[in-house]
C-alpha cells in the first residue's frame, strides 16, 4: 500500500507495575480499511486502544496522524484528532431519546439547538449505513445492538475518521453481529477506518481487510484477509495449534433415574412485561447437559433467578433432587448442591473490593467457618481454590489481591473456579465462557463435561450456537419467556434453531 | 505467617497513621472557624479553648467527666456504625437510647425487690431489648422493602422521646416529687455501680466490650466476611445465599440494643430515675461520630473523646465566657460540615 497511513503507531510500549502490556508495537492504519485486532484475554489489545484514545499514555513510542506526529493526552484530544471509541458499557441515559443522548455528547453545538436539523442528520446517517435508528425513540426501548449504533452515530456526527470498536460483538445476537459487519464494510467504503477488537477468530475472518494478531503484548503477525486462515491465526495467537472445540462425545442420558431439577408450569409475576416466564416446563437428569438457546433477554436471567430462589413464582412448582423446592431460600438451594455461574459475574457473583480468597470463602461460608462462625479456615479456602484452579488449568495472581485488580477474563476464571470447587450436583452455567479466550473456554467446557460424566446435571445457557451444539445432550429454545422448542442437537440444524430463537414459531402460532 | 498476611490484607483494617493525621487536620479547620466566631462576638478564643482544655483534661475530675460522656457516645456511635457496615443508615440512636431507658426504668421500678446481682444484668438486657426491638422495627420494615430505614428510624426518634414525656408526666410520675415530671428514684440495687469516687460507671466496660466485639466480628468471623460482602455487592451477596433480610433485622437489633444500653446506663448510673431531657442528643452525636470514624473502631474512640470534650465545653463557656452553652452547637455543626466535606472529597477523588 503506497499511500500515507491515516494513523500509525511506532514502538509503543506500556507497562503496568512491571508487566509489559504493550511491547514495541508498530502498526499502520490506512483510510477505508477494516482492521481486526485479534488476541486472547490480556494480549494487550485494549491497552493499545486506550493509548490511542488518550486514556493511557505510552511509556515510550509515538503516534502519527497522516504522517505528522501527535500527542494524545486525553479522550478529548483524541476526538479532536478524529479518533473515536465506541464504548462497551455505554455512557447513555436510558430515559432520554436517541436525539437527546446524542446532543448531550456533541461538543461545539450552538447555544440554541436546532433539533430538527440534528434529527435529520441522524436519520440520513441511519439510512446511509442501514442502522435503522429513530432519533425520537427513547433509548431504553432499544436493544444492546441498537444502542451500539447510537454510539456510532455520535462519533460520525463528531466527524471521527478512526472508529474503534472494543469487543463490540460480546452482547450481540447472531443476526445483529452480521448487521454490524455490514456497517463496517459500508464505513470502509466511505473512507472511514475501523479498528475492530475481538478474540473470536471467525468474526475477524468475516469482516476484516487485515488482521493483526497480538500475543502477550506483542504483535505476532499482520495478515491480509486473503492470506489469513483459521489455522494460521490460531498458531499466531497461541504459538501452537489448538482446535477451537471439537464435537464432543454425548452421554447416555440416564432417564431412568429421577430428575435433579424439574420446573413444572413455572410462571413469574412479571409475565405480562418483558422478561417474564410463561409456563416453563423443564427437567435436568443426572449426567446430561441441557442447553437453552435464545437471544439474551428472553427469560434466561429469570430462569436462573427462579431456580436459585431469588424470584418467587406466580404459578408452578420447582423440584430439586426429588424434593419440592418451590419456596426454598437461596442459601438452602445452594446448600443442596446447586452452583451458579451467572451471566454477569461482576455484578452478580463477584465482590470486587474483597480479596480473591475472601471471594472464595463467600461461595460457601458455612463450610469454611470454624467454631460456629467465629473463625474462618483460610487454609481450607486456599486449598480448595488451588485445587479447583488446577483442574481448570487457570492461573491467578496472589490470592490476597483484590478481585477488582483482575482483568475481566480472570474474574470469569475466578468465578468458575470458585463455583466448581463446591462439588456441585446441579450446575447452572450462564454464558460460562463469555469473555474467555479460546484455551480457557475449552478448559471450562471440558470440566463441565467431566462433571456431567460423573453424574451431575448441567443447565447450560449460551448464545453461541456452536458451543451449544457441541456440548448439549438436549437443546431447548427460549423465546419471550416460553420454551418454543426441545430438540436433539444432532438432528437439528443451526438454521432451524436460529429460526426458533428469533421467534419463527411464535409468530406462526399467533398468526 | 499466614495470619500476618491475612491481617495485612483484610480490607477492614485500615492504615492508622495517615488517617489520624488527616483526622486532626480536618478538625483543626473546624476549631479555627469556631475561634473566628467567638472572636467576632468579642470573646477571647484562646481563653475559651484554654478554659475548655483545663476543665476537661486539666484535672482528674475533668478527665473522669469526659469518660462519663464518652460511654453513651461510644455506644450510640456503634448503634450507627454496626448497621452502616451493610449500608443501613440508622439515624435512630436517639430514639433507641430513650427506649432503652424506658424499658430499663420499667424493670427497675417494678422488680425492685430483686438483689443487685440479679437486677443489674436484667436491667442491661432490658435496656438492650428496649433499644434493640425499637431498631428492629425499622429493620423489619426495610427487610420487607416497605420503608427505608433512614426515614423510619428518624421518625421513631420522636415517638420514643414523646413516650418518655408521656410516662413521666402521666402513669410513672413520682407522687412525692411535687410537680417535677420524673419517676420515683431507683432503688439501691438498680443503680449501676461507679468506679471509686468518680461518676465513671460500669458502662465503660460494656462500651469497651462492644467495641472489641465489633472489631473482632468484622475482621475475623464468618459474619464479618458476609457483612463486608454485602457492603461490597448486595446483588452478588444475595446470589451467594447470604440471608440479607436476617442481617437487616439482626444488625438493627444489635445497633439499637447498644443505644438502648446507653440509655439504660444514663437512667441507672447518672440520673437514678427517668426524666425528660436525659440525653443532650447522644443519639445524633453518635451518628456524627460513626461517620467521622467511617466505622473504624479506633476512630470511634477518638471521635467520641473529641465530642465529649466539645459538649462539656458548652457548659464551661457558659460559666467562664458568659456565652450561652448552646454555642457549641455551632462547633458541632462545623465538625459535621468538615466530616461531610471530607467524604465528598474522597468520593470526588474516586
Amino acid at each position: 500500500m503506497g499511500f500515507v497511513p491515516l494513523l500509525s503507531v511506532k514502538e509503543i510500549t506500556k507497562s503496568f507495575s512491571g508487566v509489559l502490556a504493550n511491547d514495541h508495537i508498530n502498526l499502520d492504519l490506512f483510510p477505508g480499511e477494516v482492521l481486526a485486532i485479534l488476541g486472547e484475554n490480556g494480549a494487550g489489545k485494549s491497552t493499545l486502544m486506550k493509548i490511542l484514545y488518550g486514556f493511557y499514555r505510552a511509556d515510550v513510542g509515538s503516534i502519527y496522524l497522516k504522517g505528522a506526529p501527535i500527542q494524545i493526552r486525553s479522550p478529548q484530544e483524541a476526538r479532536n484528532y478524529g479518533i473515536g471509541l465506541v464504548f462497551q458499557d455505554f455512557v447513555q441515559i436510558p430515559a432520554f431519546t436517541v436525539l437527546e443522548n446524542i446532543i448531550l455528547f456533541s461538543p461545539g453545538l450552538p447555544f440554541i439547538l436546532n433539533k430538527k436539523h440534528l434529527a435529520k442528520q441522524i436519520t440520513e446517517l441511519s439510512e446511509k449505513y442501514d442502522l435503522r435508528i429513530d432519533p425520537y425513540a427513547p433509548l431504553q426501548e432499544l436493544s444492546v445492538g441498537e444502542r451500539q449504533k447510537v454510539e456510532l452515530i455520535k462519533l460520525l456526527l463528531a466527524e471521527a475518521k478512526v472508529l474503534i470498536f472494543d469487543e463490540p460483538t460480546r452482547n450481540l445476537a447472531p443476526h445483529e453481529i452480521e448487521g454490524l459487519f455490514k456497517v463496517f464494510a459500508n464505513l470502509g467504503r466511505d473512507g472511514y477506518s475501523v479498528i475492530f477488537i475481538t478474540h473470536k477468530l471467525k468474526e475477524a475472518l468475516e469482516c476484516a481487510n487485515r488482521i493483526v494478531v497480538m500475543r502477550q503484548g506483542r504483535i505476532t503477525g499482520i495478515l491480509s484477509a486473503q492470506e489469513a486462515s483459521e489455522e494460521k491465526l490460531i498458531s499466531l495467537m497461541f504459538g501452537e495449534t489448538i482446535i477451537e472445540f471439537p464435537f464432543l462425545p454425548k452421554a447416555r442420558t440416564i432417564k431412568a433415574s429421577p430428575p435433579l431439577l424439574e420446573l413444572k408450569g413455572i410462571a413469574t409475576y412479571a409475565e405480562e412485561k418483558a422478561g417474564g416466564l410463561k409456563d416453563i416446563n423443564l427437567k435436568v437428569y443426572p449426567g446430561e447437559i441441557v442447553g437453552i438457546a435464545g437471544v439474551a433477554g428472553n427469560g434466561q436471567k429469570e430462569i436462573g433467578d427462579v431456580i436459585l430462589g431469588l424470584q418467587k413464582c406466580a404459578r408452578g412448582r420447582k423440584y430439586l433432587f426429588g424434593q419440592e423446592a418451590t419456596n426454598w431460600s437461596v442459601a438452602r438451594v445452594r446448600e443442596s448442591g446447586v452452583v451458579f455461574i451467572p451471566e454477569d459475574p461482576l455484578t452478580m457473583a463477584a465482590f470486587p473490593w474483597l480479596t480473591i480468597q475472601e471471594n472464595m470463602a463467600l461461595s460457601n461460608t458455612k463450610k469454611y467457618s470454624q467454631g460456629r462462625g467465629f473463625f474462618i479456615n483460610w487454609d481450607a479456602v486456599r486449598a480448595d481454590l488451588e485445587k479447583s484452579l488446577k483442574r481448570l488449568g487457570f492461573k491467578l495472581p496472589s490470592f490476597y489481591s483484590m478481585l477488582k485488580n483482575l482483568s475481566g477474563g480472570n474474574i470469569q476464571r475466578m468465578i468458575l473456579a470458585k463455583e466448581l470447587a463446591q462439588n456441585p450436583k446441579l450446575i447452572l452455567a450462564f454464558y460460562p465462557t463469555r469473555g474467555l479466550d479460546v484455551r480457557s473456554a475449552s478448559a471450562a467446557r471440558e470440566l463441565l463435561l467431566t462433571y456431567r460424566n460423573a453424574g451431575a446435571g448441567i443447565l447450560f445457557i449460551s448464545e453461541d450456537l456452536r458451543e451449544l451444539f457441541a456440548l448439549c445432550d438436549r437443546l431447548l429454545v427460549l423465546f419471550r419467556g416460553q420454551i418454543v422448542g426441545e430438540e436433539d442437537p444432532q438432528k437439528i440444524t443451526f438454521q432451524e434453531v436460529g429460526y426458533l430463537m428469533t421467534g419463527g414459531k411464535y409468530y406462526e402460532q399467533s398468526n | 505467617m499466614s495470619k500476618a498476611i491475612e491481617l495485612k490484607n483484610s480490607s477492614f483494617k485500615k492504615n492508622l497513621g495517615p488517617s489520624l493525621s488527616r483526622f486532626f487536620f480536618l478538625f483543626s479547620i473546624a476549631f479555627v472557624f469556631f475561634a473566628l466566631i467567638l472572636w467576632i462576638f468579642g470573646k477571647n478564643p484562646f481563653r475559651a479553648y484554654v478554659d475548655i482544655f483545663l476543665n476537661t483534661l486539666g484535672s482528674t475530675y475533668g478527665i473522669s467527666e469526659t469518660l462519663v460522656k464518652m460511654i453513651p457516645l461510644i455506644l450510640t456511635a456503634l448503634a450507627t456504625a454496626i448497621p452502616s457496615r451493610i449500608w443501613l443508615i440508622n439515624v435512630g440512636g436517639e430514639g433507641q437510647f430513650h427506649m432503652g431507658a424506658i424499658v430499663a426504668t420499667g424493670v427497675a421500678l417494678n422488680l425492685n425487690f430483686l438483689p443487685g446481682w440479679i437486677l443489674l444484668p436484667v436491667l442491661i438486657i432490658s435496656g438492650f431489648l428496649g433499644g434493640g426491638l425499637w431498631g428492629m422495627c425499622s429493620g423489619f420494615l426495610r427487610a420487607k422493602g416497605w420503608v427505608s430505614e433512614t426515614i423510619s428510624t428518624l421518625l421513631l426518634n420522636y415517638v420514643a422521646i414523646l413516650l418518655v414525656s408521656f410516662l413521666v408526666f402521666g402513669p410513672w410520675k413520682d407522687p412525692e416529687s411535687a410537680n417535677y415530671p420524673q419517676t420515683a428514684e431507683f432503688g439501691e440495687a438498680a443503680i449501676l455501680p461507679s468506679l471509686g469516687q468518680s461518676r465513671v460507671h460500669l458502662g465503660i466496660f460494656l462500651a469497651s466490650a462492644a467495641l472489641c466485639g465489633f472489631y473482632f466480628v468484622m475482621s475475623r468471623t464468618r459474619w464479618g466476611l458476609e457483612m463486608r460482602a454485602m457492603a461490597a455487592n448486595m446483588e452478588a451477596a444475595r446470589r451467594n445465599g447470604i440471608p440479607l433480610e436476617k442481617y437487616f433485622l439482626i444488625l438493627m437489633l444489635i445497633g439499637g440494643g447498644l443505644a438502648g444500653i446507653a440509655g439504660m446506663c444514663e437512667v441507672s448510673a447518672i440520673q437514678g430515675r427517668l426524666r425528660p431531657n436525659i440525653s443532650p442528643g447522644y443519639g445524633y452525636m453518635g451518628f456524627l461520630i460513626s461517620w467521622m470514624a467511617m466505622g473504624n473502631p479506633w476512630g470511634i474512640v477518638a471521635a467520641a473523646f473529641l465530642l465529649a470534650i466539645v459538649t462539656a465545653g458548652g457548659d464551661i463557656l457558659q460559666m467562664t465566657q458568659g456565652v450561652t452553652g448552646s454555642v457549641v452547637n455551632i462547633l458541632l455543626a462545623l465538625i459535621l460540615f468538615v466530616v461531610l466535606a471530607r467524604q465528598g472529597i474522597i468520593r470526588g477523588r474516586k
